[in-house]
């Protein structure tokens, strides 16, 4: 019985060593987090930069643009990553967190545009709908169709109840859940932009702003609206097999399955790269990611992943990023952003 | 005389209604058992369905020139040349062989992206390895790309869209009828860790990231676990503080366990300073996890060991210590050994814990030690199966097929174990 006991005393120890020591060693992969949307892109980047470098390949967290931007304003030290990626632009409150906790010179790298589409079965009429349309079938409270200053509770059931030119069928989308970039997203372009043409809503942004946003932004919850969680390639299996289902999601989702989905225009704009990064599609927005400079210097390769990241064989009209669904900026813009991001030019928070 | 014959009618009566109530009862049970094996067997199916194609891989093999004019490239020592170069001439020049036709600029461009992404960088790495190379010709196997290696192996399936345009489709079928696309055993999925690019994908760092992360797990909680139960069962004394700790062990037992989560995201990384996204740390916070079931199935099996052996060994002069470590102990191990392996099992398979504390995450490089940041299976499962490409839903589900082999392979040990090694009293 020695034997045992010897054996339990070693696993017991190997156990304890584990857990005690305490590592205070240097990083020397670069850590990102951030965005579920940037996360595709720069995922191609990463591993890219890995085979064609000698620095190992940057690790990515997919935790949100919120929490991407919450752990990377904790502070600097190697415990805390390097560049976080977003899906919309650092908030002031996210900066100012930020300057605080010690993190005080960011560079700020505007990647690109993506779009959020509507899309539906390939097997269904190509549809169009108006912003309007879209605030209509899925905001919580709605103008009173009868008239008068009130708002009620949505009572459309079938896209024809909103207009009569709209087919005969029940209202039955599928969304991302709140804690989603492209829910923020959709929320800020889509619905809000549907519920200012409403003058007596538009007025309300003047008179009270919160009640405003909190009229704007809920989705109804009722029902035609389901939230379908983080994962985009279960709505597009969804929409496959049910062609009176429509589905919001990212447009490199819609790129990927064209087979078996099409996108529904909005405002008469089809979802195309030249109309999403012209700004003519109106549920569009920039991706962002952002570098703690200094951390540069500290981590090996930052530098030369940012430079890989701006290069035109990644994000250019015909560059790698491109064929994974990333719509890239104007020309013009890229060389700028490109020089200032090789200097790491910080913000001053003043652009926020 | 007509009361007993009413009577025995009656009894008569009621016994058949009797059966029937017993038939149909095993009926519903039957249905029971129907219902929980057909959904296993749909769901066996399905994945089976879907993953055995992933784990089949296209390549593509060519006699490439490695002409040094072709690749603007003199001496492939130099690194300013080498990332110059250009690697993909070469290939381009090697597929041209076998379909001439393609000679405008923009066919060969296409031609070119019939392979994989990443084949350009083979070849440098070929040269830079082998200086000597330049200005031979090497037999080098690629892997094919994404697109082509979907239509290769779905062409006829509805459910994958084909994305090569018709000229790349004719392209194609003609490389296959000459042999230099064919598809063999998909070793890259056991080789290598995650990509972006289905074909290059592999699910060997995330096996070694669960090996390090259950190493971790099973040297700490094994041992607590043991000595906890032999306290409990053995020496405590029985008061209101015993049972206290009784429940709540088996409270803990039903806490989800992404609690476990935050309280590893809170003291292991916030209180320790532990990086994120290693296994140190997922293999802690799966310890705590498996804890309680381990504890609870010790004592069950050392409570089964009979009081006979105990007072044997009391008889004839052991110590409690003695008694504890040289009989009861080793009696009760293999039921201990049971409950380990089903809570490591369960540990195997667990991903909402280690989403707190970072080990969700895209990680090419397969982890070499216990600090170097990594993920388990099923969080590559659960990556692969959000991500957009088509490739990854067959990667997916071999990747679930893989890890229910471990599952399995787990539960059959302890079954095995509990089998060999159980004696009946």
């Amino acid at each position: 019985m020695i034997k045992l006991k010897t054996a339990l005393t070693t696993v017991a120890l190997a156990g304890s060593i584990a857990a005690v020591s305490t590592p205070a060693m240097a990083r020397d992969t670069i850590n990102i987090v951030g965005s579920s949307t940037v996360y595709p892109f720069a995922t191609v980047v990463a591993e890219r930069f890995g085979r064609n470098t000698d620095f190992p390949t940057p690790k990515l967290e997919s935790t949100g643009s919120g929490g991407g931007l919450q752990l990377f304003c904790e502070g600097v030290g190697t415990q805390h990553p390097d560049i976080t990626n977003a899906s919309r632009r650092m908030k002031k409150s996210e900066f100012d967190m930020c300057q605080e906790n010690g993190v005080e010179k960011i560079t700020e790298v505007r990647i690109g545009a993506d779009g959020i589409v509507i899309a539906h079965s390939s097997e269904a009429d190509q549809w169009n709908l108006s912003l309007e349309q879209v605030f209509l079938a899925l905001a919580k409270q709605v103008p009173d169709p009868d008239g008068g200053d009130e708002l009620i509770a949505n009572p459309y059931m079938n896209w024809n109840e909103i207009d009569s030119d709209l087919p005969d069928q029940e209202i039955s989308v599928m969304g991302p859940p709140p804690t989603s970039g492209t829910r923020d997203a959709f929320v800020e372009l889509a619905m809000e932009g549907g519920c200012k043409q409403f003058d007596m809503i538009a007025q309300m942004e003047d008179e009270n702003e919160n009640k405003f946003k909190s009229v704007c932004h809920s989705m109804r919850e009722d029902g035609p609206f389901v939230e379908a969680g983080e994962n985009d390639n279960l709505i597009v299996q969804r929409l496959a097999q049910d062609p009176d289902t429509l589905g919001i999601f990212g447009y490199s989702f819609l790129m990927e399955n064209s087979g078996q989905i099409q996108a529904v225009t909005i405002d008469g704009v089809e979802p195309t790269p030249e109309n999403i990064s012209s700004d003519k599609y109106p549920v569009a927005r920039s991706l962002w990611f952002y570098v703690k400079n200094a951390h540069v210097g500290v981590v090996p390769g930052i530098e030369e992943y940012i430079a890989e990241f701006t290069s035109e064989s990644a994000w250019g009209d015909n560059g790698y990023l491109a064929d994974v669904g990333l719509i890239p900026l104007p020309r013009e813009q890229r060389m700028a952003t490109a020089k200032r991001v090789k200097d790491l030019e910080p913000m001053t928070g003043n652009e926020l | 005389m007509s009361d007993q014959t009413t009577q025995a009618e009656i009894v008569r009566n009621s016994l058949k209604r009797r059966y029937r109530k017993e038939r149909r009862f095993r009926l519903y049970g039957m249905l029971a058992i129907f219902i929980a094996l057909g959904s296993l067997f749909v769901l066996f199916a399905d994945i089976i369905n879907k993953g055995h194609s992933g784990f089949i891989k296209t390549t593509i093999t060519l006699d490439v020139t490695l002409d040094s004019e072709m690749m603007y490239l003199d001496d492939p020592r130099d690194e300013d040349q080498l990332s110059m170069a250009d690697f993909v001439a070469p290939i381009i020049a090697a597929l041209q062989e076998h379909v001439p036709e393609a000679d405008s600029a923009a066919e060969r461009r296409e031609l070119g992206r019939l392979v994989g992404n990443y084949a350009a960088s083979e070849v440098r790495n070929l040269l830079e390895n082998n200086p000597d190379f330049l200005g031979t010709t090497q037999t080098m196997e690629f892997l094919a790309h994404d697109r082509v290696s979907t239509y290769v192996k779905h062409a006829d399936d509805p459910s994958y869209s084909i994305k090569l345009s018709e000229q790349q489709q004719e392209w194609v079928d003609e490389l296959v009828e000459k042999g230099v696309i064919d598809t063999s055993f998909n070793d890259v999925l056991f080789s290598r860790g995650d990509s972006r690019e289905p074909s290059n994908a592999g699910i060997l760092g995330a096996i070694v990231g669960s090996l390090l992360t259950m190493l971790v797990t099973l040297a700490i909680a094994f041992p607590v676990g043991i000595a906890a139960a032999v306290y409990l069962e053995e020496f405590a004394p029985q008061n209101k503080i015993t049972d206290f700790i009784e429940v709540n062990i088996n409270n803990l037992a039903a806490v989800p366990s992404i609690i476990f989560g935050l309280l590893g995201l809170a003291v292991f990384i916030g209180l320790f300073g532990m990086p994120r996204s290693v296994p140190v740390v997922g293999g802690m916070v799966l310890a705590l996890m498996t804890l309680p079931t381990i504890i609870i199935s010790s004592r069950a099996a050392i409570k089964s060991v009979p009081p006979s052996i105990r007072e044997a060994a009391e008889g004839v002069g052991a110590s409690k210590m003695q008694v504890v470590m040289h009989h009861v102990i080793p009696l009760a191990m293999p039921g201990m050994l049971t409950g380990s392996i089903i809570g490591m099992a369960q540990a195997l398979g667990e991903t909402a814990p280690l989403l707190l504390i970072g080990m969700v995450a895209f990680i090419v490089d397969v982890p070499d030690g216990f600090f170097d940041s990594a993920t388990v299976l099923p969080v590559q499962i659960y990556l692969w199966a959000s991500a957009s490409e088509q490739g990854f839903v067959e990667l997916a589900s071999a990747g679930i097929m893989v890890l229910l082999t471990f599952m399995i392979s787990m539960n059959a040990l302890a079954i095995w174990l509990r089998k060999r090694l159980e004696r009946r009293w």
